[in-house]
């Protein structure tokens, strides 16, 4: 099947950037979409041509690496897929294909379709964690968790931190994200003891980052590969409002703090 | 970054402000209250089909304690103040800041025509409500006024069909805010149940219909002359 790319190409972070049409002849329908990226680019090596940047990794969905909008829907057309995942056969002969990367303003372009998704990780390490002491295991059994409450647990702990639901929310909002990590761990007992001040300090970050806020109207977890549910969205709503009630510290942590702990400015 | 960046001042208050959910909750308890307005406002109305008698005893008997109408109306005007003013403030961080460079191609696939226009139906309201305020209130919206004589006021004031009409359109707007308002409200206050929120959901569009049904019989009944002086 031969197909036209509409791709975005931007050299770096601060030089403009333009969508590029490309022609690319004989896709096999196998291919992933990544793959079929990865022959255009033997293409643009041989003509002596930059070839498009997009950031991948496990290829099999599972590292959240990957992503850019396929038709202005994240992860392409097919649902819960990744982008590694989506194979060409879901598109048909003579199809235009526009491809551009998350847009936000947390996510500054790398080069071409890759963002730099660093803000994620410090909004985890602002509060998606469990001080757990290390030491010798103790019995499997010590602590009880409720079948359902693991369940849902793991569920929300299928986020794989791709940035989809950033990418797909009108207000570029990192809800889903933010409140699949306080789900996660506050619906298990190892994530109580730090479920106050996690909920305030990850809400927090996600303003200092620039995310915008949350309308409820679900576009993320129509895109989201792992399907994860607003539910835990709710959750987080429900967690940073009972901790604005319960916190007795006065004041909490200040997230730009992290900003220098991540940007390696603190030691 | 904006007036809604974190401005880490001391107090918990300004904290809980400070973060978009603590904004979001203040806009859906403000949402509540009005909402909770909204419904009884529509039931005090309807009485207008019982004649005029029945109805203008109905709005003097809202104007008996002027010191409960005045704490009602500074009640329900902070409501908006703090609703409109969330809103506006998270409109500027979404739709300013946010994503300063938008797509060339952009779906929706999951989320209502109502919940993305939120920010269209909302101000279409407030300008609504304003009017409204002018028309029934201070009697200076244009047509016969007339001091305690709310039923004559009122068809008066819609036997004029283009103000009939932009109240029949306030409403409808006011329904499709409220087919996502109501179950968001409590999505952002933290509840939602794989079993409850579609209930939930399915029922605020009937009582957004109900709501739209019955304010919009007013008019209507004006301008078919069912109500009439
Ligand atoms: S490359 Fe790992 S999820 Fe797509």
């Amino acid at each position: 099947m031969n197909l036209t790319l509409h791709i975005w190409r931007q050299k770096n972070a601060s030089s403009p950037g333009k969508m590029v049409r490309y022609e690319v002849k004989d896709v096999n329908p196998e291919m992933s979409v990544l793959e079929m990226l990865d022959v255009l680019n033997e293409e643009l090596t041989l003509k002596g041509e930059d070839p498009v940047t997009f950031e991948h990794d496990c290829r099999e969905g599972i590292c959240g690496c990957c992503g850019f909008m396929i038709n202005g829907v994240a992860h392409g057309p097919q649902a819960a897929t990744t982008t590694c995942q989506l194979t060409m056969r879901h598109f048909k002969d003579g199809d235009e294909l526009f491809l551009e990367p998350w847009r936000a303003k947390a996510f500054p372009i790398v080069k071409d379709l890759m963002v730099d998704r660093s803000a994620l990780d410090r909004i985890i390490a602002a509060g998606g964690y469990v001080s757990a002491p290390t030491g010798s295991p103790q019995d499997a059994n010590a602590i009880l968790i409720a079948k359902e409450n693991a369940d849902l647990a793991m569920d929300a702990a299928a986020c794989i931190g791709c940035g989809a639901c950033v990418a797909a929310c009108p207000n570029a909002a990192a809800a889903l994200f933010t409140g699949a990590k306080i789900s996660h761990l506050g619906l298990l007992p190892q994530g109580q003891p730090e479920r106050v001040e996690r909920a305030l300090n990850m809400v927090a970050q996600l303003t200092v980052e620039g995310f915008g806020s949350c309308t409820n109207i679900g576009e993320c977890e129509a895109v989201c590969p792992k399907q994860i549910h607003i539910e835990v969205i709710s959750r987080m709503n429900a967690d940073f409002r009972a901790a604005s009630r319960k916190s007795r510290k006065e004041p909490y942590q200040d997230p730009s703090e992290f900003r220098r702990w991540s940007f390696g400015l603190k030691s | 970054m904006s007036a809604t960046a974190v401005g880490f001042g001391d107090s918990r208050a300004a904290r809980f402000w400070n973060a978009t959910i603590g904004k979001k909750i203040v806009m859906a308890a403000s949402g509540a209250v009005l909402f909770l307005f909204v419904v009884a406002h529509l039931l005090g109305n309807l009485q207008v089909f019982l004649g005029a008698e029945h109805f203008n005893a109905y709005a003097r008997l809202l104007r008996v304690e002027p010191a409960l109408l005045w704490a009602a109306r500074l009640g329900l005007l902070t409501m908006v103040v703090l609703h409109v003013w969330a809103s506006f403030q998270l409109l500027l961080l979404n739709k300013m800041e946010a994503r300063p460079v938008g797509y060339v191609k952009k779906k929706n696939i999951g989320s209502s025509y109502a919940s993305r226009t939120m920010y269209w139906s909302g101000p279409i309201i407030a300008a609504f409500v304003i009017y409204h305020l002018m028309q029934f209130t201070l009697g200076i919206g244009g047509t016969p006024f007339e001091e305690g004589k709310a039923y004559e006021n009122l068809v008066a004031g819609f036997q004029v069909i283009p103000i009939s009409i932009f109240y029949l359109i306030a409403m409808a707007m006011l329904m499709t805010h409220l087919f996502h308002g109501v179950w968001s409200a409590f999505q952002t206050l933290g509840v939602n149940h794989p079993r409850y929120t579609p209930m939930l959901r399915t029922l605020a569009k009937l009582i957004a219909i109900a709501l739209f049904l019955g304010f919009a019989s007013i008019p209507v009944g004006v301008m078919t002359g069912i109500v009439h002086t």
